[in-house]
């Protein structure tokens, strides 16, 4: 009973980072209709640039945090200025492999910069841990500040798209394009803005992902990326609360799968799970059912 | 006699196809082709088709698939075990029967790994169907990394998860194959790549090719035509799947050790980048971008690590270019003009 809470906790840990992930996916895909792949590079991006600032300018932690909001946010907004914009007309398949062309580009810079040398990523925000049931069960202070930190970007989105004036020019965005620009809304930059918050996002999930498994190397991105994009459609692809539902649940059966199923089939097991929601409910857990118009 | 359009276009493939491989052999024979590019040959090959079998998905079906490189480690593998035990269990010398009837297991396997995906893929439209053949892919490079194959005396023994096999091991669950009869020639790529063209070609140009289509462009429409939607759909998916299988086949027999993690997503949308570069839909421009998108890491060898990075700048380039109102216009513009009424090969492809 004790093991299973604590892979729950871990799950639920491991989930949230999916969750923030998969927040940066939802937003963008539900407002410019296509699949950011890059998403997951810029989380590796984000965590290189909190471990550098740490590392060699010897910022505390909270800061290097910030540092890296602030490099990501910056990226996001270029990638999608130089690379995503000129294609806005396009076919959604040629910003895919657009997309795919700025991951390798990514990828590669980091390479370059940072070498394929995996870094140790410090553990700094390990200041404590409970314990619970005399030590059996260890939560340790990184789980507690992932799930926190979950809680509250969630909250915070749900109340920046749903009561603020640019939160509101967001969801007209995503339902309308033409609709909202002619009711004076500035598409592309309500665009820029949805990137620079996925962005963002990405980079304290970097953070979040590599205080708990702290190996840091340039492809460190691309399989949580691809985790939090299945959970993004897991809940619903477009959908906040979605995104949420979708990254915890990806993350407590990933966990609960390696530890009692087989640690080989976890990630099979995940992708199986989502297979099955999908053919029962087509558009994800709170995705809104699309009618056909003949 | 005046031949179809259609029919001035597959040969122009065809005869496009044969010249460069005279042009190859020729390279070979005189000693002008650089150990690199020699070692490229075969997985050329593959990449071809796995290019045009993708493409019968993605450009002629219209269904976005993540997952190809799935296909193609099913074949690998298959067709590794099936090489083995034929060389194991009857002692077959000739490598060209061999790799053929390896060639041919693949091909059967991804076929039936096909039909067992699309039944449930198929049903989704979009994104979530890309999504879900991503999922199979992962599934199936994860379910390869715990598969043990080896051959004791004449028979084949499986397991799952448990790699204590009596006889000689073929297949070692996350290290994959090792020591593999390396029978694969440049000579059966070649017949492949016109073996599959051959395939999606007629199909493209026969009536089930048309109804496939017609779904494409419009479901309800083609349904409201008395199309069978599931079965045509399935037809392109399971085609192109046993088409990955074979290449697949070839792949895994060209090198002496394999693993799973070589079929994992970034191989899949390696694929997909040709598709999409040589333009959806035209199986010429897939043949042509498979070619030169795998020799140009090679030709970037001068730009030692960077090689990688120009690669992804041409990729987003290259996009950007063919696909942005302005630039195209651009281009438009440099281009000779042409006579009214007869349209660029490209657009008449493509359209």
């Amino acid at each position: 009973m004790v093991s299973f809470l604590r892979f729950f906790i871990n799950g639920i840990s491991l989930g949230s980072v999916y969750a923030i992930i998969a927040l940066g996916y939802t937003m963008v895909y539900g407002i410019a209709k296509m699949l950011n792949f890059a998403h997951g590079d810029v989380i590796m991006v984000g965590a290189y640039v909190s471990f550098c600032a740490m590392q060699y300018l010897q910022l505390p932690p909270a800061l290097s945090v910030l540092c890296a909001m602030v490099v990501c946010t910056v990226l996001g907004v270029i990638i999608e200025g130089l690379a995503y914009r000129p294609l806005r007309q396009a076919a959604s398949l040629a910003v895919l492999i657009t997309a795919i062309g700025v991951s390798y580009f990514l990828q590669n810079m980091a390479l370059l910069i940072w070498s394929s040398n995996p870094k140790v990523y410090p553990s700094v925000f390990s200041v404590g841990a409970i314990r619970l049931f005399d030590g059996e069960l260890l939560i340790t202070s990184e789980t507690l500040l992932t799930i926190f930190a979950n809680i509250v970007i969630m909250i915070a989105l749900t109340l920046f798209t749903g009561r603020t004036k640019v939160g509101k020019a967001m969801r007209a965005v995503s339902e309308d394009k033409g609709a909202a620009e002619l009711m004076g809304i500035n598409v592309n930059r309500t665009i820029s803005l949805t990137f620079a918050i996925g962005s963002a996002l990405a980079a304290i999930a970097g953070v979040l992902l590599c205080s708990a498994y702290p190996t840091l190397q340039p492809t460190t991105g691309s399989m949580p990326g691809i985790k939090a994009f299945t959970a993004a459609v897991f809940g619903g692809i477009g959908s906040i609360p979605g995104a949420m539902i979708g990254g915890l649940l990806l993350g407590v059966i990933e966990i609960l799968g390696k530890a009692y199923v087989s640690t080989e089939l976890g990630d099979a097991l995940v992708f199986a799970v989502l297979i099955i929601v999908l053919l029962f409910k087509p558009s994800g857990l709170l995705g809104k059912p699309v009618h056909e118009k003949v | 006699m005046k031949l179809k359009k259609n029919t001035i276009n597959n040969l122009i493939t065809y005869i496009m196809v044969i010249a460069a491989f005279l042009l190859c052999q020729w390279m070979l024979a005189s000693g002008k082709m650089t150990r690199s590019l020699k070692g490229q040959l075969i997985p050329i090959c593959v990449y071809i088709v796995m290019a045009v079998s993708l493409n019968l998905v993605v450009g002629i079906s219209g269904e976005l698939s993540l997952g190809h490189a799935g296909f193609m480690s099913v074949g690998a593998f298959s067709g590794i075990v099936m090489s083995a035990w034929l060389a194991g269990a009857f002692q077959m010398e000739n490598e060209i029967v061999r790799l053929l009837l390896a060639m041919a297991c693949g091909g059967v396997f991804a076929g039936i790994a096909g039909v067992l995906i699309g039944i449930p893929v198929l049903r989704l439209r979009g994104d979530y169907l890309a999504i879900v053949t991503l999922a199979f892919g992962e599934i199936i490079r994860n379910i390869m990394n715990c598969l043990y194959f080896s051959l004791d005396g004449s028979r084949i023994r499986i397991s799952f998860n448990n790699p204590n096999l009596p006889g000689t091991i073929l297949i070692n669950g996350p290290a994959g194959a090792a020591g593999v009869d390396k029978i694969s020639t440049f000579g059966m790529g070649f017949a492949l790549i016109l073996f599959s063209l051959f395939v999606v070609l007629n199909l493209v140009n026969s009536r089930s090719g048309r109804a496939i289509m017609a779904i494409r462009d419009n479901r309800i429409a083609a349904e409201a035509m008395g199309i069978n939607v599931t079965k045509y759909k399935m037809m392109a998916f399971v085609t192109s799947a046993v088409l990955a299988g074979m290449a697949g086949a070839l792949y895994g027999l060209n090198f002496s050790t394999i693993t799973a993690s070589k079929f994992k997503f970034d191989t899949s949308i390696l694929v997909l980048v040709f598709v999409v570069l040589g333009g959806i839909g035209n199986i010429r421009g897939s043949i042509i971008a498979a070619t030169l998108l795998t020799i140009l890491p090679e030709l970037l060898r001068a730009f030692n690590d960077y090689r990688m990075l120009v690669y992804a700048i041409v990729l987003i380039l290259v996009m950007l270019m063919t696909n942005n109102p302005t630039m195209r216009a651009f281009f438009e513009r440099l281009r000779p003009k042409r006579s009214k009424g007869e349209p660029t090969a490209k657009e008449g492809e493509s359209a």
